[in-house]
């Protein structure tokens, strides 16, 4: 009796203890920090993830690793998660799926990660999905809006969407048109995939009546001469791309080109004007100097942007960029990945003192659809969906930046209602560090 | 590009050139093992000998999995899919001197059969699946055999450079079969029991999907150079060497020009199905952009780095091509730059090796060995000659 009266005590106290010194988040699990599964030692937790650092797709997308990057650093600076340092190892895939494979291979089996972050790419990312739920290695927050990740949470345990998925944002596309563009003659720009695919059943679910023409490009082949003609053809006088960000700005010049000028609604992943502007500038050897052409086309998004310089997410993230980033400008894909970080460490907490794999799975099961972050609407996880953030607002391109023309709504995938998000944006906390109590 | 071909094509532009044995395939030429020679234990036989070296290779093999680590088995796997590619490349290009930019394409056309095969409720046994992706493969291969047979040097590249990047796009434009851009996902086969007990016996190490698929691609590399081998000694290969070095003096010796090149390049693109079958399940995935021109390109690197002609060679170059990125990369880590430099790095690394090899060793790793060593024994063989006329003279 008197043994198992004291050792209670003596577990309570050490409870106790861990809430009281834990600093970064309360409510522990107390005790000392363990080695408590792969990748996780008393003093690091090693995480990876694969991106285009070489190649067509690295403009841009190479960025995002540098954001978390930096936000890691400034993290372990101010000690990390439960004492524990952030290992951010990335890698290069060139967006091919079989160098994909085989970093992925590389981080899993050789460095030993505890869980992958923001693998980047839907076709790239397919390649290892598997592979990643096999070895039950925790596959957070993938960097593509894609279903796969997060519909059926059944055949993928592991896997995590982050961004809104393609077909939600099609949805709140939709519903915008038909409230306020109801006479427009809508033409669809799409790329000949999933992404295209999802976008375009979100959108038809509003204004099926609507679209006079739907027109897809394959990626690789730059000319999109004949979909931007079938589209004049059609008498399209709005025009709603879900396209990658070259495909924004081969469909700008050739649009000049035929002089045929509607009003453009990009799709959030084509939508960054700086970037844009660049590649209009390739494309069209210097006689497009900038984004000018983006002016008043709309978009969506579901992330502070770098031009909203007076966003206290966007302060912060600056701030840390100067302190602990590298060479170059904060960038919108900086910020991207910054957030990501934040979404990390708020599941870091969650999966408390010594995490586990499935520990890690379990609590952002449980209380991620609580977290509050740079995101503008709350993310969908649960043990039924592992689906990202559900909501977006409206907004118009005005010069490298763009203001609000409708409000965050949030949604899901199928036939879920649209509705206005009532929640206030969140603030940043200290140092835009989370603070989540540990759920198990 | 002009340089990795004028080796091959050297000679075979219809005109007779005197200076036939080509030294970029120097590596190929020379017998595979010694059995001419008189010190020699290997058998006589040509079959004989090559099983043993399979027999030996074999059992290499399974040394060197058990001895790596898991991710080492991983590269291997990758190595051995390049490796049955570049093997099938060098044949065509080093021993029949014709060029291939359009092998991507095929081991595509081999990786989409097995990522088809795969889907099915009740998936027919490896084995069967890849044969399969030999066969539709070797039928592209026919077809484009026939054309590239009327055809030379920079026409012939442009041929196959066509299909390499035409093939991938009818993945694209037939979406609901090949799913388009994001490909076929593939559902790697579990290995079987016994392979459990094998490795538990071999070593005790764990037996996991990874060291199974790395097995089955060491499995298959193994019969492709068995097989390769085999054909190059015969009789079939030396026609082949005949059309390469001397057209017209193979002509007049009553070769049909046209039906080898053919059958080369359909032994070729069978040797790429498998090497595309072996991808599609080591990759767990069938997806357009694994198919680009850089894969072409990349098997003809490998095969000119390593030798031209040399199956020894393609095994090497292959090697060069799945360990120096990594090994640049983390290089390039440890002496302090950025993660995104140092993978930057790589593909420039291997750049200037290729650029490096191109100027110093022109017949590549093993053709390079190979004619030093034949140069030292004619030298000694002169000097032999030369003292046994002195002596005799005195």
């Amino acid at each position: 009796m008197t043994t198992i009266a004291a050792a209670t005590v003596l577990s309570t106290v050490a409870a106790c203890g861990g809430s009281d010194d834990s600093g970064g988040a309360s409510g522990g699990g107390g005790g000392e920090n363990e080695a408590s599964d792969i990748g996780v030692t008393e003093t690091s937790i090693k995480l990876g993830g694969h991106y285009p650092l070489t190649g067509v797709a690295a403009p841009g997308y190479s960025e995002i690793p540098t954001g978390l990057d930096a936000y890691f650093t400034c993290l372990n600076q101010e000690g990390g998660v439960y004492d524990r340092e952030i290992e951010w190892i990335f890698r290069d895939d060139a967006y091919n799926p079989t160098q994909t494979s085989q970093v992925t291979n590389e981080l899993v089996l050789e460095d030993e990660i505890f869980a992958m972050v923001s693998g980047l790419g839907t076709p790239t990312h397919s390649a290892v999905v598997d592979f990643l739920n096999d070895e039950g290695v925790p596959d957070l927050f993938v960097s593509s809006g894609s279903l796969l990740w997060g519909d059926n949470p059944e055949e993928y345990p592991m896997s995590f969407g982050w961004q809104t998925d393609y077909m939600s944002e099609g949805k709140i596309i939709g519903e915008y048109i038909a409230e306020n563009f109801p006479d427009a003659q809508v033409g669809l720009f799409l790329q000949d995939d999933d992404f295209g695919e999802d976008g375009e059943a979100g959108i038809r679910q509003y204004i099926d009546d609507q679209i006079v023409a739907a027109e897809r490009y394959t990626p690789g082949n730059t000319n999109v001469g004949p979909q931007i003609a079938a589209l004049q053809a059609a008498g399209a006088d709005f025009v709603v791309g879900f396209n990658v960000p070259s495909y924004t700005a081969l469909s700008q010049l050739t649009a000049l080109q035929l002089g045929y000028d509607p009003q453009w609604f990009y799709s959030n992943v084509g939508s960054d004007p700086t970037l844009v502007g660049g590649l209009l500038n390739r494309f069209s050897e210097g006689q497009v100097s900038d984004a000018a052409l983006l002016d008043g086309a709309l978009t969506t998004g579901y992330l502070p942007t770098v031009d909203m310089t007076d966003n206290p997410w966007i302060q912060e993230f600056q701030r840390i960029w100067d302190e602990c980033g590298g060479e170059g400008e904060l960038t919108n894909y900086r910020v991207y990945g910054m957030a990501q970080a934040y979404t990390v460490t708020q599941a870091l907490q969650a999966a408390g003192q010594n995490p586990t794999r499935e520990g890690l799975v379990e609590a952002i099961e449980q209380v991620g659809s609580e977290w509050e972050g740079p995101v503008f609407a709350p993310f969908r996880y649960s043990e039924d969906s592992h689906m990202g953030t559900s909501g977006m607002t409206i907004e118009r391109i005005v010069g490298n930046g763009s203001e609000e023309v409708q409000p965050v709504r949030v949604t899901d995938i199928g036939d879920a209602p649209i509705e206005e998000f009532d929640g206030e944006p969140a603030t940043p906390p200290a140092n835009a560090i989370p603070d989540e109590e540990a759920v198990n | 590009m002009s340089d990795l071909q004028s080796p091959a094509s050297t000679g075979t532009a219809g005109k007779a050139s005197s200076d036939a044995p080509v030294k970029a395939t120097a590596g190929g030429d020379a017998p595979s093992a010694q059995a001419k020679s008189g010190r020699s234990f290997l058998p006589r036989s040509t079959l004989l000998r090559h099983l043993l070296v399979l027999a030996a290779c074999a059992v290499l093999a399974v040394v060197v999995l058990e001895i790596t680590s898991p991710f080492q088995n991983s590269q291997l796997a990758t190595l051995t899919y390049y490796a049955i590619a570049a093997g099938g490349l060098t044949v065509l290009t080093g021993m029949n001197g014709q060029i291939s930019l359009g092998h991507g394409a095929l081991m595509a056309a081999g990786a989409y059969t097995t990522a088809l095969f795969l889907d099915a409720e009740e998936p027919l046994p490896l084995p069967v699946i890849l044969l399969a992706a030999i066969v539709v493969a070797t039928a592209i291969g026919a077809l484009v055999g026939v054309a590239a047979a009327r055809l030379h040097g920079p026409y012939l590249a442009g041929a196959t450079l066509a299909l390499a990047v035409g093939l991938p796009g009818l993945a694209i434009y037939f979406h609901d079969t090949f799913g388009g851009e994001q490909g076929m996902r593939v559902r790697a086969p579990q290995a079987p029991e016994w392979f459990g007990s094998f490795i538990d016996a071999v070593s005790g190490n764990s037996a996991s999907s990874t060291k199974w698929l790395a097995y089955v691609g060491a499995i298959c590399l193994l019969i492709t150079y068995f097989f390769l081998a085999n054909l190059v000694r015969s009789r079939i290969g030396r026609t082949w060497r005949a059309v390469r070095d001397q057209e017209v003096a193979a002509e007049l010796a009553g070769i049909n020009l046209g039906a080898w090149r053919v059958l080369a390049f359909v032994v070729s693109a069978a040797a790429a199905g498998l090497a595309g079958g072996v991808l599609a399940i080591v990759v767990r995935l069938a997806a357009p952009s694994g198919f680009t021109i850089v894969l072409s390109l990349s098997l003809l690197t490998a095969i000119v780095i390593g030798g031209l002609g040399s199956l020894l060679g393609a095994l090497l170059g292959s090697a060069l091509l799945v360990f120096l990125p990594p090994f640049v990369t983390n290089l390039g880590g440890d002496f302090g730059l950025s993660q995104t430099e140092a993978a930057q790095l790589a593909p420039f690394v291997y750049g200037v090796v290729l650029i490096v090899v191109m100027i110093f060793v022109p017949a590549g790793f093993v053709g390079t060995i190979r004619l030093r060593w034949m140069t030292r024994k004619a030298k000694r063989a002169m000097a032999q000659a030369g003292a046994d006329g002195a002596s005799s003279r005195g």
